[in-house]
C-alpha cells in the first residue's frame, strides 16, 4: 500500500556544493531503487539553526516528498543515521490534509 | 462582618468585557499545521519560545493538538528554538 512521505534532512555545513549535491542523489536514488517514487524536491540551502546542533550553528536544508510503501521508511532511516554528512533529519507520513496542502504549496511556490 | 452590598468601592468594580474568543483554524478554514512554515508557528509561542496555552490563543483542542505536534517537529529539525529569550 503506496502511502505519501515527507522527508527533511541537515547536512553538515561543512559539505561542498559537491557533496551536497551527491548527498541528494544518494537519497533520490535510493527511494527511486526501493520502488519509491519521487513526487517534489525542494532545496532550502544553506539555514542558520535554532539551535547548536554537534556544535555546528548552520545546515544544508533539504526536502523531499515521495510515494513509497511503509517498509521503506526504515530503510531510509537507517541510510540517514549511518551517513554522518546528515546530522538531522525527520520523516512524516502525509494525511490527506497535508498532500492538500503541499500540492497548494507547491502551486503557489511554481507560481512565483 | 460587613454585608456585601455595604462595602462601598472607591470606584465602580469594571467587570471587563471578554471578547469572544474564536479558532482561528475554524474560522479560515485551515485544515493542516505545517511544520515548515516557521514564522507562522512563532504566532503561537512567547518570546521564551513556549507553546501559548489554549485559553490564550483560543485555538480549538484539535488545533491545538496539531500546532503542538507542528512546533515539536520544527524545533526538532532546528527550524524554531526550543528556549530562548525575546525571540519576538
Amino acid at each position: 500500500m503506496i502511502k505519501q512521505y515527507e522527508t527533511v534532512f541537515i547536512a553538515t555545513p561543512v559539505l561542498s556544493e559537491a557533496q551536497m549535491k551527491e548527498a541528494v542523489a544518494k537519497y533520490t536514488e535510493l527511494i527511486t531503487a526501493n520502488g519509491g517514487e519521487i513526487v517534489y524536491q525542494e532545496d532550502w540551502g544553506r539555514k542558520e539553526l535554532a539551535y547548536p546542533i554537534q556544535k555546528m550553528t548552520s545546515g544544508f536544508y533539504y526536502l523531499i516528498e515521495f510515494k513509497a510503501d511503509p517498509q521503506f521508511v526504515n530503510i531510509l532511516e537507517t541510510q540517514y543515521r549511518r551517513d554522518e554528512r546528515i546530522i538531522r533529519f525527520l520523516t512524516f507520513a502525509m494525511d490527506k490534509d497535508a498532500v492538500a496542502y503541499a500540492e497548494k504549496r507547491r502551486a503557489n511556490k511554481q507560481a512565483e | 462582618m460587613a454585608q456585601n452590598n455595604e462595602i462601598r468601592y472607591l470606584n465602580p468594580p469594571t467587570v471587563e468585557v471578554r471578547k469572544k474568543k474564536y479558532c482561528r483554524f475554524k474560522k479560515a478554514g485551515i485544515k493542516y499545521v505545517d511544520y515548515k512554515d516557521a514564522e507562522f508557528l512563532k504566532k503561537f509561542l512567547n518570546e521564551q519560545g513556549k507553546i501559548l496555552p489554549r485559553r490564550i490563543t483560543g485555538t480549538s483542542l484539535k488545533f491545538q493538538r496539531k500546532v503542538a505536534q507542528a512546533v515539536k517537529r520544527a524545533r526538532h529539525l532546528g527550524l524554531l528554538p526550543y528556549v530562548t529569550d525575546l525571540m519576538k
